[in-house]
């Protein structure tokens, strides 16, 4: 028996900011869960189960979440269930979501990812000072800017490239009202000019703090027919982890990120996907990694994603649009950072991303990855239901 | 083989919440010695308050006051209390349904001793005589044989106050005891006579550092030990801009990848000895040791020309 072909039929989101202080967690959970039943046209009673993610405990100091949020989300008296795959976890929980319905375990499925970063300390929590090691020097900048510098030196790539993605994504948060930053007047002399952290890396080429949620109702071919806009249909998702650390790692290029891409293009039936994929909305924390994880996602070959970053190819109007919502550059709560991503990827084949929408968008990759790029996580959706 | 290092890890950190319209009238009545519960739909007083019906997931606005005195649904007797609970004596934890509510609130119950608590007495919130708007506003709960405060049930409240409290301070300390484990002790004490260990993989024959005694990628037992540099290259590196906190170090400085020779895989080091712009990738460093510092405190620039691109590349 072939499994349950699944679709998005509701997409919510809260409005992100720097701190949500009018709500609680329950509230903003909350608040991205009832638009995402609304745009599915849906009732709490209607939710079979509700698959929930979100960061390590210590970011807020909330032990089992999943349990203290189940009366915002509906969940008495059904499945709840949590996922936790670090930075990409809001991809991670869509697709065991997914993975629900497409099992038809259930018929339809609430899936949430959030974070309230104003209310936890994310350099806390993930630099413990652990007894004998050396404590981490840098911070998470740090941590990633020395794999930018590896990959200029393997690439040759120009070194203004960075500042064209941070321009160029923040200029297309400026059309996402739900955006967290909204830079207006934003120049690419500005983000030039920008302080620089952690060199190779500047300011407005990192991502900020968010507070923010993110849902999705997901369902399969009954639901759908009746969900009163178009769905986005799930044609491939896949997850892949490495270790952090190994003998061999490519931090520039993880092979875990290679290998999950390849599965899903295998699913989705894409042998081309510059050609085949019409935008892509991917995990990008700080500019450089554009061109990176074009190159780790088969849009380019080996070396020459910069090549496309710098022709335009990415910009909203080049003919492959990445991360037309501002990305995480622009909205970062970390827990719901890759559900909106993929959140992001459903509304544009639904052609339901308001002004930042593609032009006839009919099949968008959304990519998340996490933890010192070793978690990663990515679904393709279409706006025709998958043929297989 | 050394005895196994532990030390003590506390994490400990103050965390926020904002409270949302319904726990800050719960917490900001608390302070004014005024209990607020929530009525649902069917009629329900739920105390302590939700936002959101635990059944039917309806948002709830609908504030009630209740009384301030209840009865006692169940409770166990907490013989030794400890540090940071509500009372010093032993007492009860209790779960009370104030008067006017349905469902009930846990707290202490001040009593003398276990024979003086039953299921079904008649109990009264005690007020702390310095309330801030937080469930410790109430002291505790006390024995009471008076007339109920709210017989009449509950009755309407708009949840106004002046200077609501909106924001929750709430303290959180972890203790553990950490181990590093057997490889990290063999490194530790090796690092103590100023030489580098790792662990070489009898299957992929790659050299890991720090040990952990299994290979990362071939799941196998590592046994085989291998003193790795004291030199090494750059292998690639950031200038660091901003001060981390807590890291006496002034900026900029570099933070760098490490290959050291020998080793499949770069360690993560300060370099110093050179101003920070001509630190390069292909660099060859040495550690320094200080008296004070179990690690390296930080490389610098081995009299050796740098290592050509082609050596490290695979390190990247």
């Amino acid at each position: 028996m072939s499994s349950e072909p699944v679709a998005v039929v509701g997409i919510g989101q809260t409005h992100h900011a720097a701190a949500r202080r009018d709500v609680s967690l329950a509230g903003l959970v909350r608040e991205a869960a009832a638009r995402a039943l609304e745009d599915a046209a849906l009732d709490w009673s209607d939710i079979e189960a509700v698959v929930i993610g979100k960061a390590p405990d210590f970011f807020e100091g909330v032990m089992m979440p999943e349990l203290y949020l189940a009366d915002a989300l509906g969940a008495a008296g059904k499945p709840v269930l949590r996922v936790h795959t670090a930075g990409s976890v809001g991809g991670s929980t869509a697709l065991v979501a997914a993975n629900l319905v497409a099992a038809r375990v259930h018929t339809t499925v609430l899936t949430l990812a959030f974070e309230k970063q104003s209310e936890s300390n994310a350099m806390w929590a993930l630099s413990l000072p652990v007894p004998f090691q050396q404590p981490l020097l840098a911070g998470a900048g740090g941590f990633f800017a020395p794999h930018i510098r590896a990959y200029i030196r393997r690439t040759g790539a120009p070194e203004g490239i960075g500042t064209l993605v941070a321009h160029k994504d923040r200029r297309n948060a400026l059309k996402n009202p739900y955006a967290h930053l909204h830079e207006h007047g934003l120049t690419l002399e500005k983000v030039r000019s920008s302080p620089m952290l952690w060199d190779p890396v500047r300011y407005s080429e990192t991502c900020p703090s968010s507070d923010g949620a993110c849902a999705m109702v997901l369902t399969g071919r009954a639901g759908a027919a009746r969900a009163p806009h178009p769905p986005a249909w799930l044609h491939g998702g896949a997850m892949r982890s490495e270790p952090t650390l190994f003998a061999g790692k490519d931090f520039v290029s993880p092979r875990a990120g290679r290998d999950c891409a390849a599965d899903v293009y295998r699913q989705a039936g894409i042998t081309d996907p510059r050609r085949e994929i019409d935008v892509a909305e991917m995990y990008v924390p700080f500019s450089w990694y554009e061109p990176m994880w074009l190159e780790n996602l088969g849009f380019a070959a080996e070396g020459e994603g910069w090549k496309l970053t710098e022709s335009g190819a990415t910009a909203l109007d080049g003919d492959l649009p990445v991360n037309p919502s501002g990305g995480v550059l622009s909205t970062n709560p970390i827990g719901a950072s890759g559900m909106l991503r993929f959140a992001e990827a459903a509304l544009q084949v639904r052609g339901r991303a308001g002004e930042h929408q593609v032009p006839g968008a009919r099949r968008a990759l959304g990519h998340a990855y996490g933890g010192g790029a070793q978690f990663f996580s990515m679904w393709l959706v279409g706006a025709a239901p998958p043929t297989t | 083989m050394p005895e196994n290092l532990t030390a003590p890890l506390v994490v400990a950190f103050p965390f926020t919440r904002s409270l949302g319209p319904v726990q800050s009238a719960f917490l900001t009545g608390l302070r004014e010695r005024t209990v607020l519960g929530v009525r649902t739909r069917d009629g329900r007083v739920l105390v302590p308050p939700v936002e959101y019906d635990p059944v039917t997931a309806e948002e709830i606005r609908d504030l009630v006051e209740v009384g301030t005195t209840g009865t006692v649904t169940t409770w166990a007797w907490n013989p030794a209390p400890r540090h940071r609970q509500p009372l010093r004596t032993p007492f009860a934890w209790a779960l009370v349904r104030l008067d006017g509510a349905d469902t009930a609130l846990l707290h202490a119950l001040d009593a003398p001793h276990a024979r003086a608590v039953r299921t079904g007495m008649r109990v009264r919130i005690r007020w702390a005589a310095h309330r801030e708007g937080a469930i410790t506003d109430i002291a505790c709960f006390e024995p009471y044989d008076g007339t109920a405060t709210a017989t009449a049930g509950a009755t309407p409240h708009g949840g106004a106050f002046a200077d609501p409290v909106t924001t929750l301070t709430t303290p959180a300390r972890l203790d553990y005891t950490y181990a590093p484990g057997r490889a990290q002790t063999r490194y530790l004490h090796a690092l103590a006579g100023r030489r580098i260990l790792g662990e070489r993989c009898p299957s992929c024959r790659r050299v890991c550092v720090p040990p952990r005694g299994a290979c990362p990628t071939c799941g196998v037992a590592t046994a085989e030990h291998v003193e790795v540099g004291p030199r090494g290259t750059v292998t690639t590196f950031c200038v660091v801009n901003i001060k981390a906190k807590g890291l006496d170090i002034d900026v900029p400085y570099v933070y760098a990848h490490i290959a050291l020779d020998g080793a499949d895989l770069a360690l993560h080091a300060r370099i110093g000895g050179i101003p920070y712009d001509e630190v390069r990738m292909g660099m060859r460093v040495e550690p320094v040791w200080t008296d004070d510092s179990r690690h390296p405190d930080h490389y610098r620039p081995a009299p050796e020309p740098d290592a050509a691109y082609d050596t490290y590349k695979e390190l990247l």
